[in-house]
């Protein structure tokens, strides 16, 4: 699946460097170069630096062809500007973008942008783990136990960095 | 008219005191504490101090009652969700963006917003108007759709001369309205041979301007 992906950030480049794992074809854009420092190392996917709402430079990393778009930049209305541009002007499948402020996620998601707000989401598991409600928890606490354990194992190691990385 | 101005920077402070001066009813969204405190020194108690992209303070600053919905920050992304919040919370006014990046225009016309104004592409017009050479001028847009008027004179050497009007490659939806010789009308009719001089006057989709400019000034 070719995968592009606006916004560098935690979420974005944890994100990136999964489906880049996963064998996709990732493609990331930022507008700051310091950003990309949230991908994992060996990642092996496309870095891009340049405005993730700018319609020339979503062309320019071929959002026209992609299989899916994800919006994860700081700001909603970026997020839901570039989510839509995705959408509506490049037709592509499958379209998310994360919205904080829960409203504006609500009515997004009425025009059929997929959208996830981390106040409710982070809301409710945490409100699901105080509670023992393992139904809700459970899979997704597994999953994310799973990971971070790989990724923490992974700085574990004493790494030796390559000469050409380095710089 | 009742008029939500969205952003109080400079264009909203300005646009704000021009409608209250012609005695329309305002109401300021600013969510900066100071500018929205020094806005209200100025023009009065018209101004809600809170985020003009989030729905309920544009409810709050009664935008169902409100003829115009005007989004004029200085960030596109964030007068677009402005306008389409506005859309979806008070259907029925008139809903208008102010965009920086004049390809945002197209944008924002895909996605349901009509009504833009970009102040690059404004100074260019004029511009363009200015200056005498050019031969291109696009004269106006046509509110309410996304056509504009285009004059263009034809000029010795361009591959417009001697070709008659059904025969000029005009993108998709365009059509020439007339044609200005010696100072008449010429009727733009199919037959009619374009000269060297003549002034063709052209309705045009905004987008295509750029491939009229071909076919008329090479």
């Amino acid at each position: 699946m070719k995968v592009v992906i606006s916004g560098c950030g935690r979420v974005g480049g944890f994100l990136a460097g999964l489906l880049d794992s996963e064998g996709h074809e990732v493609t990331i854009v930022d507008l700051d170069k310091g950003a990309f420092m949230h991908l994992p190392d060996g990642f092996g996917g496309t870095t891009h630096l340049g405005n993730g709402v700018d319609l020339d430079v979503l062309r320019q990393v071929g959002v026209d062809r992609a299989d899916a778009f994800l919006a994860l930049t700081q700001g909603d209305n970026r997020n839901l500007m570039a989510a839509q541009i995705a959408k509506e002007i490049f037709r592509v499948q499958r379209v998310v973008a994360k919205v904080n402020d829960p409203i504006r996620a609500q009515i997004y998601r009425d025009k059929g942008i997929i959208t996830f707000s981390r106040t409710t989401i982070l809301g409710l598991l945490v409100h699901a783990m105080l509670m023992d409600e393992t139904e809700i928890g459970e899979k997704l606490l597994g999953r994310m136990l799973e990971v971070e354990r790989g990724l923490a194992g992974r700085d574990a190691k004493p790494r030796r960095v390559p000469a050409e990385a380095r710089r | 008219m009742y008029v939500l101005v969205a952003g109080g920077g400079e264009v909203g402070f300005h646009l704000a005191k021009a409608l209250i001066e012609a005695a329309h009813e305002v109401v300021v969204i600013e969510s900066d504490r100071r500018r929205a405190q020094w806005i209200e020194e100025q023009l009065g108690s018209v101004v809600l101090n809170a985020p003009a992209d989030e729905g309920r303070y544009q409810i709050e600053a009664g935008c169902q009652r409100a003829d115009a919905v005007l989004a004029v920050t200085g960030d596109d992304a964030k007068n677009l969700v402005i306008c389409q919040l506005a859309r979806h919370n008070c259907p029925g006014g008139r809903v208008i963006a102010r965009v920086n990046d004049p390809k945002n225009e197209i944008v924002f016309k895909a996605l349901g917003i009509d009504e833009t104004v970009s102040s690059t592409r404004v100074l260019m017009n004029v511009l363009e108007q200015e200056l005498p050479t050019s031969g291109f001028l696009p004269l106006m847009p046509l509110t309410g759709s996304h056509l504009e008027i285009i004059e263009a004179e034809i000029s010795p050497g361009t591959p417009a001369v001697g070709r008659s009007v059904r025969s000029l490659k005009l993108p998709e939806g365009s059509l020439v309205g007339g044609i200005v010789r010696s100072g008449k009308v010429v009727p733009a009719v199919g037959e009619a041979v374009l000269e060297v001089g003549d002034r063709v006057i052209v309705f045009a989709p905004t987008v295509a301007e750029a491939d009229v400019r071909k076919v008329l000034a090479g």
